[in-house]
């Protein structure tokens, strides 16, 4: 089971945090700390794979791909396979390029909102469901599309709209 | 009006920026990148909390507006911002009809919230309710937060929702429900187990994304009880041989290789479920043959299926010919440059060896390579490898280099195992007493403030007892040259505390015992350690006592020694020091050099401490005594648990129900209330007869009292239990023995390692030296492999041989291994040329491991090879276009192009792609397809450049890098 996925900047700054097993919210900043340690800490040529047993718990161990000003991290249990692992790491990386047109740092952190929802199609409740990027990258646009269509009202004020549905 | 042109300029703003997001936010992302503190960017964020607070509760906000206020708030939260005022604003926006802010409001409910929090029950009615909704965005949106938020009492209620979901024509509502029910199933399994048989039937879905999901589950489940999916392993086989042929469609294909994440996953179940199965085995051997022959080194998910393919044939029924491949692509990995398949190919080295410890050997020099490669996950993998691989024969060199690597590592809960492993594999396969001294001494040195304080009293336990079927003899060697490695080692500072007591102990035991050393010398150095570790009282009470053993040994002799000034000072040190425990030592120390010589040698005699010490438990010694106190009007004792209040009454009463008949109902009444506390207090604490001084005492307690003081004496479990342990205690510490206490962790371990190198003339430590310089030199010449690692390898991985012939038998492996290394010298060779020229084509296949290798060693420019994976390269020089890069990926198709561009000040550097106007439209399907449309457009790349500076926005402080190199 994947028990997180993170995105962390090069300058320690979480850009997306989602935790499959519930971590309270005033222990994020500690958790973000100490991976971002291992991660700065380890040097470019070594392998992609770290134990981590003393942060998440015993067995979990932890991939992580440096690309550009961000790292991106997954965590997980024995039951995963490493090397899968970091393939869907790509695999993630592959649909923001996608969804974004050339992403950059600044996508993410002002879509961290369409980051969840990417992730939401691919890993639900730490389990992988869609793996296909094609598949993840429709469903998003679906959704995309639906949102907006819906949105048609949103200009007129909270209090207005209250008014009429009351 | 007002409004209109505010909207007016955020759609301008939405259009321009192309985050869709408002000024407002813009301006906090930028500020804070431009923050110069931490303190400066909490400041910034309590603000915009501060602001959030009042406009979230602001009925005349717009709609849309709360979404992005919202998000605003999730965003602060990340930052670790409490912002638990809105966690009820996202609970209210669950409620709403329109689907992006109920989304919204879902993913921050999702996020802000677990299941024991108390707003959950508001949610659990809206999810209930959106899972019968006509919009499957809302439903899917539902069952994400069901999957987070739904606890084990509110299963029930979304229950038949998400069951009735398992058959939605939506394939994404359908591969959502089966996930909702999985997590069900894991809360709570008691309450979905009528229900899985629903996984079952959805691995038949017509959909493979949802059939793919639906192996989650099922894994869970059979890992639970593989037996009853025994009918499924035909399914399973067929399934993953249908996926190896490729018929899924192609969007499933990732790399070239279809569907490799589902092939994983049924790998992985069958393994568990061909495990000590040979008939299920016997149906999986043919798919596991066709994919090992499919395999692509190439690529990265290749190998991971590789990896788990190797791991499941290690799991199931062994099959000669299936184990053969998964050796030879087990020594690819390990061949591999890639740290990461060296990674996994100890790992599965380390299945393998389970089934034929035989395969170790082929890749010894492979495994060393390892050892000292510098990376850390790498040579943990390593460490653990060889664990599993410990025999009797090469203990004594894993052991050696454990330790050698035990003693640099910082991390103290990874030291601490690597400790344990030590002791472990000392105990269990230690060739000879001796050595396993010299290793504990070792292991105590350096991490003894970490290890078990049992193993130290082992340690101790084994030095005293001897080692059973030897003679006296043997014993007694083994002592004095523990003695003397000791006296040695004793000077050093920052000794573990530990480590200094077992010291202690084995001088005073046997300091004097071959007179080697004189009594006065033994103290001396005795009163050094007790010096040198003023703090610590644990230390000090071990020297002492090894002092009196010293003392009452000389004694008995008949030798007359003095006091040494030093000594003197210790004692009276103690005597008056805070600890009790101490001053009784000292104390003691002092009665015993006024004994005469008969009664020192029947309180301390030489040599005893392995013989028992009857402890009279029931102190049955002071009947008498305390029977004449008791006619004399003395008040009977009442231990202290029974003074006071109901509990002990309670006690006291089962206790004595116990003592007459242990299982039996109770006829009599329940007693009288208890008796108020100070009054019991008051009636122990006075010595005059109880009557006269509280008349009207209830008489049953009176006569409990006096059943208390009766059965004291005879010694029911009750007064045994407080009583005597204190005193066995004593008696054990005038004895001289250690006292079990736990010690306190004191310093941190030095980098000695020298200090038992004499005594360690055998084997290993004689070895050492010679194989430390080895490895200095191995870096300079490459890939030559020197006679010392050869001798290394020989003896980790040479078959079982006495120790005093492995001279001999390393040679003879040297020349057994000489051919092999030749032959990684070769491929090595082979690969320099091949690696220079640029590959049109797919490389060769046993090159392919090299495609992993990281860049930082090749020059960028002409290297296709790193391309293929998404490692970043050293950036180039200048910021400019880089061209290069783009010329490689289009000559190498089936390679994915990977910017190598981290330049600092973060201009855009797009490549000059030739598809660069339809990359959009294109479409998924061939390879060079994919090639060109990973190649980052140039246009988009410069736009969104621009975008970033008009806006002025810079996250990460100065550079606001725009990541072309994201795809690789």
């Amino acid at each position: 089971m994947i028990q997180a996925v993170m995105v962390i900047s090069t300058q320690a700054k979480p850009r997306l945090l989602k935790f499959y097993n519930f971590q309270a919210p005033e222990k994020h900043q500690d958790l973000v700390r100490s991976v971002f340690q291992l991660l700065s800490a380890s040097p470019d040529s070594v392998s992609n794979f770290v134990k981590v047993d003393t942060i998440f718990g015993p067995g979990t161990k932890m991939v992580y791909k440096h690309l550009a000003t961000l790292y991106f991290v997954f965590v997980f249990d024995s039951s995963e396979n490493e090397l899968a692992m970091l393939d869907l790491i790509q695999v993630f990386v592959e649909i923001l390029d996608r969804c974004f047109k050339n992403v950059c740092e600044l996508d993410i952190v002002f879509n961290f909102n369409k980051l969840h929802t990417i992730l939401d199609e691919m890993i639900l409740g730490g389990q992988v469901i869609e793996t296909s990027s094609e598949q993840v990258v429709k469903s998003v646009e679906e959704i995309e599309r639906l949102e907006k269509q819906s949105s048609t009202t949103s200009f007129i004020p909270k209090s207005i709209t209250e008014r009429f549905t009351r | 009006m007002e409004q209109l042109r505010t909207i007016g300029r955020e759609l301008a703003m939405g259009s321009q920026g192309g985050w869709g997001q408002s000024k407002e936010f813009l301006d906090l992302v930028k500020s804070i990148g431009e923050a110069r503190s931490k303190a400066e960017e909490d400041r910034i964020i309590a603000r915009e909390l501060e602001h959030l607070k009042r406009r979230l509760a602001d009925p005349d906000v717009q709609r849309r507006k709360m979404k992005e206020l919202l998000l605003r708030l999730v965003y602060a939260e990340m930052l670790g911002h409490d912002a638990s005022f809105g966690h009820i604003h996202a609970v209210k926006m669950t409620h709403d009809e329109s689907l992006p802010l109920k989304r919204t409001g879902y993913l921050a409910v999702a996020l802000f919230l677990d299941e024991r929090h108390d707003l959950v029950i508001l949610v659990v009615n809206t999810i209930q309710k959106d899972l019968r909704s006509d919009n499957y965005l809302v439903v899917c949106a539902a069952l994400t937060a069901a999957c987070r938020l739904i606890g084990e009492e509110a299963i029930p209620a979304v229950l038949p929702q998400v069951v009735e979901l398992l058959a939605h024509p939506k394939e994404a509502v359908r591969k959502k429900a089966v996930m909702a029910l999985h997590r069900f199933y894991q809360r709570s399994p008691s309450s979905v187990s009528h229900l899985v048989s629903n996984f079952r039937k959805r691995l038949c879905d017509n959909d493979p994304g949802v059939m793919g999901a639906t192996l989650c589950p099922l894994y869970d489940l059979i890992l639970g009880e593989p037996n009853s999916y025994k009918d499924l392993v035909v399914s399973f086989v067929n399934i993953l041989k249908q996926v190896a042929e490729r018929r899924l469609p192609t969007s499933y294909d990732y790399h070239q290789m279809p569907a490799p994440f589902i092939q994983i996953k049924l790998l992985k179940i069958l393994a568990v479920l061909g495990s000590g199965d040979k008939q299920a085995s016997g149906h999986m051997y043919t798919v596991l043959g066709d994919i090992f022959r499919k395999g692509d080194t190439a690529s990265n998910i290749g190998n991971a299926i590789l990896y788990e393919c190797i791991c499941c044939i290690s799991s199931i029924f062994p099959n000669p010919k299936m184990l053969e491949a998964a050796a030879e692509t087990t020594s690819k990995f390990l061949k591999s440059d890639s740290h990461n398949l060296k990674y996994m190919g100890i790992d599965a080295l380390g299945r393998l060896i389970k089934i034929n410890p035989d395969i170790a050997e082929e890749h010894q020099l492979a495994v060393i390579d390892c050892l000292e490669d510098p990376d850390d996950t790498l040579k943990r993998k390593t460490f653990e490898l060889l664990y599993k691989m410990t025999n009797s024969t090469n203990v004594e060199v894993i052991v050696d280099r454990m330790i050698e690597y035990m003693i640099n590592i910082t991390d103290h809960h990874y030291k601490t195992e690597i400790a344990s492993r030590c002791v472990e594999l000392a105990e269990q396969f230690a060739p000879s007493n001796q050595w396993f001294i010299q290793t504990m001494n070792k292991v105590f040195e350096h991490a003894g403030d970490l290890v078990n304080i049992r193993v130290a009293h082992n340690l101790m336990r084994l030095i005293a007892e001897g080692f059973g079927e030897e003679d006296e003899g043997a014993d007694s060697q083994l002592r004095s040259s523990a003695v003397d490695s000791y006296l040695r080692i004793v000077g050093e500072p920052k000794l573990p505390s530990s480590f200094l007591q077992i010291i202690c102990w084995v001088l005073g035991e046997y300091g004097t015992a071959d007179g080697k050393y004189s009594a006065s010398y033994i103290i001396g150095k005795l009163c050094d350690v007790a010096e040198a570790h003023l703090t610590d009282d644990t230390v000090k009470a071990y020297a002492i006592s090894a002092i009196l053993k010293i003392f009452a040994f000389e004694i008995a002799l008949g030798r007359k020694i003095d006091l040494l000034p030093e000594c003197q000072t210790l004692v009276d040190e103690l005597s008056a020091s805070h600890s009790t425990d101490l001053q009784q030592r000292a104390y003691e120390l002092q009665a015993l050099l006024g004994l005469d010589k008969n009664a020192v040698e029947s309180v301390m005699p030489a040599d005893a401490s392995c013989e028992d010490i009857e402890v009279d438990r029931n102190l049955s010694f002071l009947n008498s005594y305390v029977q004449q106190a008791l006619e004399n009007g003395a008040s009977p004792y009442i231990p202290e648990s029974e003074r006071s209040g109901v509990i002990s009454i309670g006690s006291y009463r089962s206790q004595e129900q116990q003592e007459t008949s242990a299982h039996t109902l109770r006829f009599e009444a329940y007693e009288m209330p208890k008796p108020s506390l100070p009054l019991a207090t008051s009636q122990s604490s006075m010595s005059t007869p109880i009557t006269n001084l509280v008349p009207v005492t209830e008489p049953g307690y009176y006569k409990e009292d006096h059943q208390t003081s009766k059965s004291q004496p005879p010694g029911d479990a009750v007064s045994g239990e407080f009583g005597v342990k204190l005193r066995l205690d004593g008696v054990q510490k005038k004895w001289g023995r250690p006292t079990y206490s736990s010690s306190t962790p004191s310093s941190s371990t030095s980098s000695k390692q020298t200090t038992n190198g004499a005594s360690h003339s055998d084997g290993g430590g004689s070895s050492s030296q010679p194989r430390e310089s080895s490895y200095g030199s191995k870096r300079q010449q490459g890939t030559e492999v020197s006679a010392e690692k050869q001798r290394l390898a020989a003896s980790l991985f040479g078959s079982a041989a006495a120790k005093a012939d492995r001279k001999a038998q390393a040679s003879r492996k040297t020349a057994k291994d000489s051919p092999s290394t030749e032959k990684v010298a070769t491929t090595n060779v082979t690969a320099q040329p091949v690696k220079e020229q640029v590959i049109p084509a797919a490389p060769p296949p046993d090159l392919l491991d090299l495609g992993d290798e990281p860049v930082s060693s090749n020059p960028p420019s002409a290297d296709p090879f790193s391309q293929l994976e998404g490692l970043l390269g050293p950036a180039s020089a200048a910021p400019v276009l880089s061209g290069t890069p783009a010329t490689g990926t289009s000559k190498a198709p089936d390679l994915m192009s990977i910017f190598s561009d981290d330049v600092p000040t973060g201009v855009a550097s797009g490549s000059t792609d030739p598809t660069l106007g339809d990359v959009n439209s294109s479409s998924h399907k061939g390879t060079t397809a994919v090639a060109s449309k990973k190649g980052p457009s140039l246009q988009d790349a410069l736009q969104k450049n621009a975008t970033a500076r008009q806006v002025g926005v810079t996250p990460t402080g100065n550079n606001p890098n725009l990541f072309k190199d994201l795809l690789g």
